[in-house]
């Protein structure tokens, strides 16, 4: 059993867990996740570690709540413990000194930028930031994005927070402005990722990209999360999770991503149907 | 002696029409009367090829006997001498090829039913004594162990290297990877072919010989092998199976609707999918079926299909039926549930709709021509005589490698080129002093007992290099 220490809702549908698991924490490295299980009778989903605090022994996870085992997750209370948590998986991201490194988080996937960036400025780069959200609600880890970049720059889809657009219209005038960009890293929703490749495809500006592929064991057992890279299939748990985007065959991603939609549907609505239950007795 | 009777009992087995819908076990199980009556049969040779046929040796005639003289419980204990999971063995174990393979009535007819006398006495022992525990062999206190040795992976290979090690005396930690132990006992083989409660009640019994289980353990990752030996352990065995999926490699395969057996078993086994939506790991079954491959894993993944509500499931193989590594059992079982079989087909090419998601699989007809290195007819495909098998799910069950996560952390790990470690095949030794191997991790998929033959053999060698190191007799 793993106790959660703290929670904290970043956002509506945002939560924050920092949970008791000093094994993990002593080895998590930047771009790495673990696998969860809350109870007997849930799913095993994969959360990127957003940070790790060595001496309390705790990992802390961000996620937004989308499908069923998130919605019962975010319901966790401090004191509360999670049955299995598995990690750290996946390689670490390559955060050697590459010079300028413009990191992208797309909504949820600042959780995951936030070490990356941090150790990419460890690592002696320049760091240029660009997060993004739909609207200033969901946008999150602001100052922590701050401490760990040279400039950050800050989107939002509605205009309510930072620039009125998308992270990519903020990489777009980057490379107009002819800013020198050794590497771009990019994490987020596959079409943000995908239209950040699209737009480093043509200057052959090598990019990496974070994927979160539908995933069971998490240590190369099943194949759930392979995908085709540079023609050959990978898989995601175990070669990845960091891929070159441009190697990526992003439409089949997309679609892989929706292999469960209607079932992710189905049992997140029983899921509020037993909870709304439980609050009216 | 006994009375010669060339015929072994039938087992009782749930009806096709109304297992084909349900998880229960397929096999019921000897009654008292029809294992004593078969446990008879044994002639009680001298010289027990049986037991030479049995990658643990257990003194097969001797346990036989004691069913036969009703001495149940002592029949057990018989077996557990070597073998500490004869219940999933007694219900796995391709006891054709094995012990029941060189047993001298098969000569003039059908061999006695070693497997079935098995797991016959691992039951009775179950149904008529308390919760699952040793005769205090895993009673010696820590602080008196030999040493401590860590085991990488809870399949057949660990939980037998571990509890051979448990009863020599040493501390033994079994690491575990996933949230649940016993490897692809747990997340392959499923229910209707090995109950989880008898499972569970042998990883019981092992760890009542002094073994423990820490699950979620992933080493390679949370640990490597080198801060094992240097934290404490004096050896290390190394028995992570084979959780690689093999693929085909042919056009459409990364389409929804194609699964690795992996996956789909995981699914539906460990993360119980065959309970949706109460478990809410979901499995895409679909109306029409295929599934490729002729093995054990591939009956598995079919006679799942059909319990799931598949309307028509099919095995394609492109060999011919004697070439099927399945049990024969499994394959009588499957067709008499319903699983049709395709063989000397092979698919070329998985077709999807505009979403992704699979519709059709383009096969091939092949025929057999001369014998290849493993000595079966090779499949040749026949030129024009590709067709279009309509289907909404495959699964693909060719095969599986050694998982990647160990070698991939420890780069003096010897391995071949397809990913198995390399030991030596007496000992189960590896490249790295102190660390051993065996099971699907050093020989690809093979068999469950195979796996615990090897965990066995391993276990007295580390035994020998521990006593050699601290200098004990």
């Amino acid at each position: 059993m793993y106790t959660i220490v703290r929670t904290r809702q970043l956002a509506d549908v945002i939560t924050l867990l920092e949970v008791e698991a000093p094994a993990i924490a002593a080895k998590a490295r930047a771009g790495q996740f673990v696998i969860v299980r809350l109870r007997e009778d849930s799913e095993r989903i994969p959360l990127t570690l957003s940070d790790w605090n060595r001496e309390a022994g705790t990992i802390t996870l961000i996620f937004q709540h989308v499908g069923r085992s998130t919605h019962e997750l975010a319901l966790a209370h401090a004191g509360d413990a999670i049955r299995d948590v598995v990690g750290p998986l996946g390689n670490p991201t390559r955060t050697e000194r590459f010079g300028t490194v413009v990191c992208i988080g797309g909504g949820i996937g600042v959780a995951e930028l936030r070490p990356i960036a941090g150790a990419m400025k460890e690592a002696g780069n320049t760091v240029i930031s660009i997060i993004g959200a739909r609207d200033k609600s969901l946008l999150i880890l602001e100052n922590e994005m701050r401490s760990s970049s040279d400039e950050l720059y800050i989107t939002t889809d509605d205009g309510s927070y930072g620039r009125k657009g998308l992270v990519s219209d903020v990489l777009r005038d980057l490379m107009a402005d002819g800013r020198k960009i050794d590497l771009v890293y990019a994490i987020g929703p596959v079409l943000m990722m995908r239209a950040i490749a699209e737009q480093t495809r043509p200057h052959r500006l090598k990019t990496v990209v974070s994927l979160d592929a539908i995933m069971v064991d998490g240590t190369g057992m099943c194949g759930s999360c392979r995908v085709t890279v540079g023609g050959k299939p990978r898989f995601t748990c175990v070669d990845g999770p960091d891929f070159d985007a441009h190697q990526v065959d992003w439409g089949e991603l997309v679609a892989r991503k929706n292999m469960y939609l209607a079932e992710e549907k189905e049992t997140l609505a029983r899921f509020h149907e037993a909870n709304s239950g439980g609050c009216l007795s | 002696m006994s009375k010669q009777i060339a015929r072994r009992e039938p087992m009782p087995r749930q009806d096709p029409e109304v297992r084909r819908k349900n998880f229960e076990e397929v096999a019921l199980g000897y009654s008292v009367q029809e294992a004593v009556r078969e446990a008879k049969r044994c002639l009680q040779c001298k010289n027990k090829p049986c037991v030479a046929g049995c990658p643990v040796e257990i003194d097969i005639p001797e346990f036989v006997r004691l069913i036969a003289e009703g001495k149940f419980a002592e029949a057990a204990a018989e077996i557990k001498k070597t073998n500490a999971l004869p219940a999933i063995c007694g219900r796995v174990c391709p006891q054709e090829d094995q012990c029941e393979q060189v047993c001298v009535l098969a000569k003039r007819g059908e061999p006695i039913a070693i497997g079935r006398l098995e797991r016959f006495a691992a039951d009775w022992e179950a149904a008529h004594s308390g919760p699952a525990s040793s005769s205090g062999v895993g009673n010696t206190p820590p602080k008196d162990r030999i040493a401590k040795v860590a085991v990488v992976g809870s399949g057949p290979a660990g939980l037998t290297a571990a509890g051979e090690l448990a009863s020599m005396g040493y501390d033994v930690t079994i690491f575990e990877a996933l949230h649940d132990s016993g490897g692809v006992l747990v997340y392959g083989i499923p229910e209707f072919r090995l109950p989880r409660a008898i499972l569970s009640r042998e990883i019981e019994y092992v760890k009542s010989l002094g073994v423990r289980i820490e699950t979620n353990i992933i080493i390679g990752k949370l640990h490597t092998l080198r801060e094992l030996l240097e934290s404490g352990y004096s050896a290390v065995f190394i028995g992570t199976g084979a959780g690689l999926p093999e693929f085909m490699g042919i056009p459409g395969e990364n389409l929804n609707g194609v699964y690795s057996a992996n996956e789909f078993l995981t699914r539906v086994n460990l993360m119980k999918a065959y309970k949706y939506p109460q478990y809410p790991t979901p499995v895409k079954v679909g109306r029409r079926v295929a599934v490729i491959g002729g093995g054990n894993v591939a009956m598995d993944a079919a006679r799942c299909s059909l319990r799931l509500g598949a309307e028509e499931v099919t095995i394609v193989y492109r060999r011919s039926r004697a070439e099927m590594p399945a049990r024969a059992e499994e394959i009588e079982n499957a067709e008499a549930e319903g699983v049709k079989l395709q063989l000397l087909t092979v698919p070329v090419r998985f077709i999807g709709d505009e979403s992704g998601f699979l519709k059709a699989m383009e096969c091939i007809r092949m025929e057999l021509g001369e014998p290849d290195e493993s000595g079966r007819r090779r499949p040749i495909p026949i030129e024009g005589s590709e067709y279009i098998m309509e289907v909404d799910t495959a699964v693909v069950a060719i095969g599986q490698s050694p998982n990647p996560v160990v070698r991939q952390s420890e780069p003096d790990l010897v391995t071949t080129k397809w990913g198995g470690i390399v030991v030596d095949e007496e000992t189960g030794a590896t490249s790295i002093p102190g660390i051993y191997a065996g099971g699907d991790a050093v020989t690809g998929a093979a068999t469950v007992i195979t796996a615990m033959g090897a965990g066995r053999k391993a276990a007295h060698a580390i035994d020998k290099y521990i006593r050699a190191k601290l200098g004990l007799p």
